[in-house]
């Protein structure tokens, strides 16, 4: 086999690169349970551990280059790391939102969230679900799935709707809740900004399969 | 684009052996077309059949045809002086004659008596400068051309062709035996020349092909696989074939 090697590094570069998505997916759920908990300990944990995240994406772009330097992919093999390279930025980017979701926490403190999240944990899981498939999708080169996922985006944005309605209608009926609105405003936001990532992850696939 | 070469059902046999099988090719002019593939897959061999090389090998014989600026090159009153001026050929390694830098320039003028011999300085100049060698050698064209460098005398090979004034040059693994980057200034020197001259390259080197060239055809087993622009063969191929031997996977 006289692409062995190459064919380790690639293998080697997927296997990273699902490791990293169970991180991401790994910081979205524990900023949403410290959301849920007002958990301001664990929310620092979260922010602290972005720092592996980002390191990651640094790793793994720093394989990349040297497989393009010394291996000169083409083809497929080309835009596989052409689409790992924009994956692993994605996923970085996917975990500073859940670091957002934390820094909100943090900002909120003890007192009691406005009203029942509703929506919101049900967005952070139907977007967990999205990245998970995606990188499935990413690691089986299956576009159909991909465009199926790019469309589930409208489920996410369909349900920040919701809970932005709600809660203007709250900032309006009690100006005084003004503050509190604003934060689960911007952890609702996070959310769509991840899935709106997973659009980006599933074009990547419909490149790397169709060029 | 105005083609230069076009080759139609085109069959070349070696005795019984079918080296080439059904090749359709259409060359513009103007740019770099490379030819690449595993070795035995007939890509000099196709080279070869655009001057009619192949005509020195016993047994070969052909259908079809290759159109050279229009005109079918195996019609049997072809003039085949006249073809191998109008399509000139650097071959794998540099072979200059064992003269001066000068003769080398001259000798083929002199033996088709196709200019006169005033005017052979004037061309010896225009020649070498086409191949960025007048700088460094004008002082030295008495100069044998066996103690150049292997890149000067591969460029010195390609001002000979040039004197000729061709329309097409065909080169054969022209860096093979030359370094790196030896190897880049032979690159970079094409790219000057073409916008002169139709250039048809084959290679081992894939990167090569990919550098230097705006075409590319993959060849295998005699037959043209594919034949696209270069950046698309490269980045999306669209045969498998080509997908696997450019990547590596066999070949």
């Amino acid at each position: 086999m006289i692409r062995a090697h190459f064919e380790e590094c690639i293998g080697k570069l997927e296997k990273e690169l699902m490791d990293m998505g169970d991180l991401v997916v790994q910081a979205i759920r524990l900023s949403m349970k410290a959301l849920q908990t007002l958990d301001t300990g664990e929310a620092e944990k979260i922010i602290t551990e972005d720092k592996q995240i980002n390191h990651m994406r640094r790793d793994m772009e720093h394989k990349c280059i040297n497989l393009i330097a010394t291996q000169q992919p083409v083809a497929t093999d080309l835009r596989e790391i052409i689409s790992l390279l924009d994956i692993v930025s994605n996923l970085e980017r996917m975990g500073d939102h859940a670091k957002g979701i934390a820094q909100i926490v943090k900002m909120n403190g003890p007192q009691p969230l406005l009203t029942p999240l509703a929506e919101i944990p049900q967005m952070a899981d139907k977007t967990v679900d999205m990245i998970r498939k995606s990188l499935d999708a990413f690691i089986n080169r299956d576009a159909d799935s991909a465009t199926r996922i790019f469309n589930e985006d409208n489920t996410i944005d369909g349900l920040k709707e919701r809970v932005y309605r709600e809660l203007f209608r709250h900032m309006v009926e009690n100006p005084k809740a003004t503050t509190q609105a604003t934060y689960l405003i911007w952890a609702t936001h996070n959310l769509e900004r991840i899935a709106d990532r997973v659009t980006n992850i599933c074009e990547q696939i419909l490149f790397l399969v169709n060029g | 684009m105005s083609s230069s070469i076009q080759t139609k059902n085109f069959n070349l046999y070696y005795g019984t052996f079918r080296a080439l099988i059904d090749v359709n090719l259409d060359i513009p002019g103007q740019r770099i077309t490379a030819m690449i593939g595993p070795s035995g897959c007939g890509k000099s061999t196709l080279l070869r059949s655009f001057n009619r090389m192949n005509d020195l090998i016993e047994g070969v014989h052909v259908n079809g045809q290759v159109l050279v600026r229009g005109e079918d090159i195996f019609r049997e009153d072809t003039d085949l002086i006249s073809l191998r001026k109008k399509v000139g050929m650097v071959f794998q390694r540099p072979n200059p004659f064992p003269l001066s830098v000068y003769n080398n320039i001259t000798f083929g003028l002199e033996v088709h008596r196709l200019r006169k011999r005033r005017e052979f300085s004037r061309i010896v100049e225009e020649s070498l400068r086409d191949v960025m060698l007048w700088d460094t050698l004008k002082d030295r064209l008495d100069r044998t051309a066996l103690s150049l460098s292997l890149e000067q005398q591969q460029r010195l090979c390609i001002a000979r062709v040039l004197a000729m004034k061709p329309e097409i040059i065909l080169m054969d693994e022209p860096c093979s035996s030359l370094d790196p980057i030896a190897t880049l200034k032979i690159e970079e020197l094409m790219q000057t020349l073409k916008a002169h001259y139709t250039i048809v390259i084959v290679t081992h080197n894939m990167q090569q092909a990919a550098r230097a060239s705006d075409l590319t055809g993959f060849m295998y087993l005699g037959k043209l696989i594919e034949f696209n622009e270069t950046p698309v063969l490269f980045t999306r191929p669209a045969d498998k074939m080509t997908e696997n031997y450019i990547s590596g996977k066999f070949g």
